[in-house]
């Protein structure tokens, strides 16, 4: 069947139109769709498009034509079909107290694997440290300053620090504290991004961080300066650790949903599913890295007698507590407006 | 809703039982436009670092932390930004046409675009993309790693008018008009495809050179008088091109007059 072309899109021309003028209204948010009757306008015009579209196909009509409404079908079907949540404005406050630490106890167990293999590198760094006579310096290697010297002899520099020292730390803590920020997304992004080798990437990187962790950790207790380095590490490590492992908790969750652990569902489906997930995890790892990166250069370098070690303790076990809170206890108030969306 | 693809189409059928198709971006397409965003990010990395000059005037450190900040966030932002701002579009894309969807054709989610740019990183790897290159090419939807993982394919951009078919057809006479009878048998005798084929050669008439408007639409006269004959007297003086355009006109206006 060959349709009379020219009167056909004559007729249905203005309907296009419509249409389009609507799509463009749903976009730009000038026209919501909860509104029963504008809504049924617009889906009218949409499946009249559809149609349409149907016997533009079956009359093998001009290709410039279909192309036009297989546009407008995919516009209105996109702007149609897409549930509502998506289309809800962001609110920075609902996502940062309820969708983030919602989404981290989601995906608790993730953060559990993340935790263990740290704890498992953190094990062999100790190990590394004690039991080979090389194993400082291959364990210390990332940090030459903190292995080139005891944890003593360090302690003593940073307290007796000469005013030259103070100085050069006091004219480079904004750009210090933006390095240690950049620095430490990026590694984030790279727990998370190598969840796509199946979370062996991620799981090296993470025990990889565990093992120089506990050298150090191992390090400066086996000397006596366990005190020094709680000053030295809480203040910024109890957001910055975490962060890095929330990072990895993200990349075992990608991870999973490659390997497809636990579902019937295909792998496009699956990743669908977490990548708002993703998504909020790596938000809620940049601001804790935001903050640690702060906290970093404008108080963890600055040691005894200028910040006694009580209080930079203090400060950090606060920050820990309230961190441990914070993914916890909030969000899990369900409120009216949650209630009936579930 | 179920999605299938050929290599560089993306069908997809709606509930509404209709399915239709948008083309896919390829590698190449992508590469182009991906250069060109590079070049915007060095301009704007640029611009910033004369404006954090200004800044280290008066703050070193606070000027060099700016600056940090400000390359890192070109490098993992700026594809993430203009895709939520432009519709799925970064400067390179428009440029290039081509715009990131969702690959189900729903609205693109703020999460699939942070992730299909952050993913960047191993597309990256080992050296020059070869990763998301390599992906992209045995991918039946053209996707680097990131669009497997978030879900969203780069499609080209259509453009979106109705063609005037009024204005192309209409106002003209067609001295086919004249023999009802052997106007339907034309209709019998053109087939669907060779319908279409004559319509485009109308349409696309004034962006052909003038040997191939010759050569086209000579062939195709041929062929459709090959098919019905009309009087001597009806076609008398006609040209090839007006020979096609009565046919075309025939078929696809059926309620014409002559």
């Amino acid at each position: 069947m060959i349709i009379d072309l020219a009167r056909f899109v004559e007729k249905e021309r203005p309907y296009w139109q419509e249409l389009e003028k609507a799509l463009d209204e749903i976009r730009a948010r000038l026209l919501d769709l909860s509104d029963l009757k504008q809504s049924r306008r617009v889906l009218g015009l949409f499946q009249r498009a559809c149609s349409d579209l149907a016997r533009v196909g079956q009359a093998n009509a001009e290709p410039e034509l279909r192309n036009y409404l297989e546009t407008l079908v995919a516009r209105g079907y996109s702007e149609i079909h897409s549930s509502q949540t998506y289309v809800r404005r962001f609110r920075p406050l609902h996502w940062f107290l309820r969708t983030l630490p919602r989404t981290f106890r989601r995906q608790m167990w993730a953060f559990n694997l993340s935790v263990a293999l740290t704890l498992i590198g953190m094990l062999v760094g100790g190990i590394l440290l004690v039991a080979d006579p090389d194993g400082r310096q291959v364990a210390l290697a990332p940090f030459p300053h903190v292995a080139h010297q005891t944890p003593s002899q360090r302690v003593a520099d940073e307290e007796t620090a000469n005013n030259d020292k103070q100085k050069m730390l006091e004219e480079r803590k904004s750009s210090f504290s933006a390095q240690l920020m950049a620095n430490n997304i990026g590694v984030s992004i790279k727990a998370m991004a190598f969840g796509l080798t199946w979370g062996i990437g991620t799981a090296l990187l993470l025990f990889y961080n565990g093992v120089i962790l506990g050298a150090v950790c191992l390090d400066y207790m086996l000397d006596g300066q366990t005190v020094f380095l709680l000053g030295w590490l809480l203040p910024h490590g109890s957001f910055e650790i975490p962060a890095i492992l929330i990072g990895g908790q993200a990349g075992f969750v990608l991870a999973r949903a490659l390997i497809g652990w636990g579902t019937r569902d295909g792998m496009r489906t699956r990743l669908r599913m977490i990548v708002p997930d993703l998504a909020t995890l790596i938000g809620g790892v940049a601001l804790m890295l935001v903050w640690a990166g702060i906290i970093e250069a404008f108080f963890s370098q600055y040691h005894a007698p200028v910040l006694p070690y009580w209080l930079k303790i203090t400060f950090g076990s606060i920050e820990l507590v309230i961190l441990v809170a914070f993914y916890w206890y909030c969000g899990r108030k369900t409120g009216p407006e949650e209630e009936a969306e579930q | 809703m179920n999605a299938r693809s050929t290599i560089a189409t993306l069908h997809i059928a709606t509930p509404e039982g209709v399915a239709f198709a948008l083309p896919l971006a390829g590698p190449i397409t992508r590469a182009m436009a991906l250069a060109v965003d590079l070049v915007v990010m060095l301009a704007i990395g640029k611009v910033l670092s004369l404006a954090m000059g200004i800044l280290r005037a008066v703050s070193n450190d606070a000027g060099a932390a700016g600056m940090l900040l400000s390359q890192f966030l070109i490098s993992f932002g700026y594809g993430s930004i203009c895709e939520l701002l432009f519709n799925g579009q970064t400067i390179g894309k428009r440029v290039l046409g081509i715009r990131v969807m969702d690959e189900r054709g729903l609205r693109l989610r703020p999460s699939q675009v942070i992730i299909r740019n952050l993913l960047r990183i191993v597309d990256m790897l080992p050296f020059l993309y070869a990763v998301g290159g390599i992906f992209c090419l045995l991918s039946r939807r053209n996707q680097r790693v990131g669009d497997l993982a978030a879900g969203t394919v780069v499609v080209r951009t259509v453009k979106a008018t109705p063609p005037d078919i009024e204005g192309l057809l209409g106002g003209k006479y067609n001295s086919f008009r004249q023999h009802p009878h052997l106007e339907a048998r034309l209709r019998q005798k053109i087939t669907p495809d060779e319908a279409q084929l004559a319509l485009a050669a109308l349409v696309r008439r004034e962006e052909l050179q003038i040997e191939a408007v010759i050569q086209i639409f000579g062939e195709m006269a041929t062929r459709f008088r090959s098919k019905v004959k009309f009087p001597e007297e009806t076609v008398f003086g006609l040209s090839d091109e007006q020979y096609v355009r009565n046919v075309v006109d025939t078929l696809y206006r059926q309620s014409g007059k002559a």
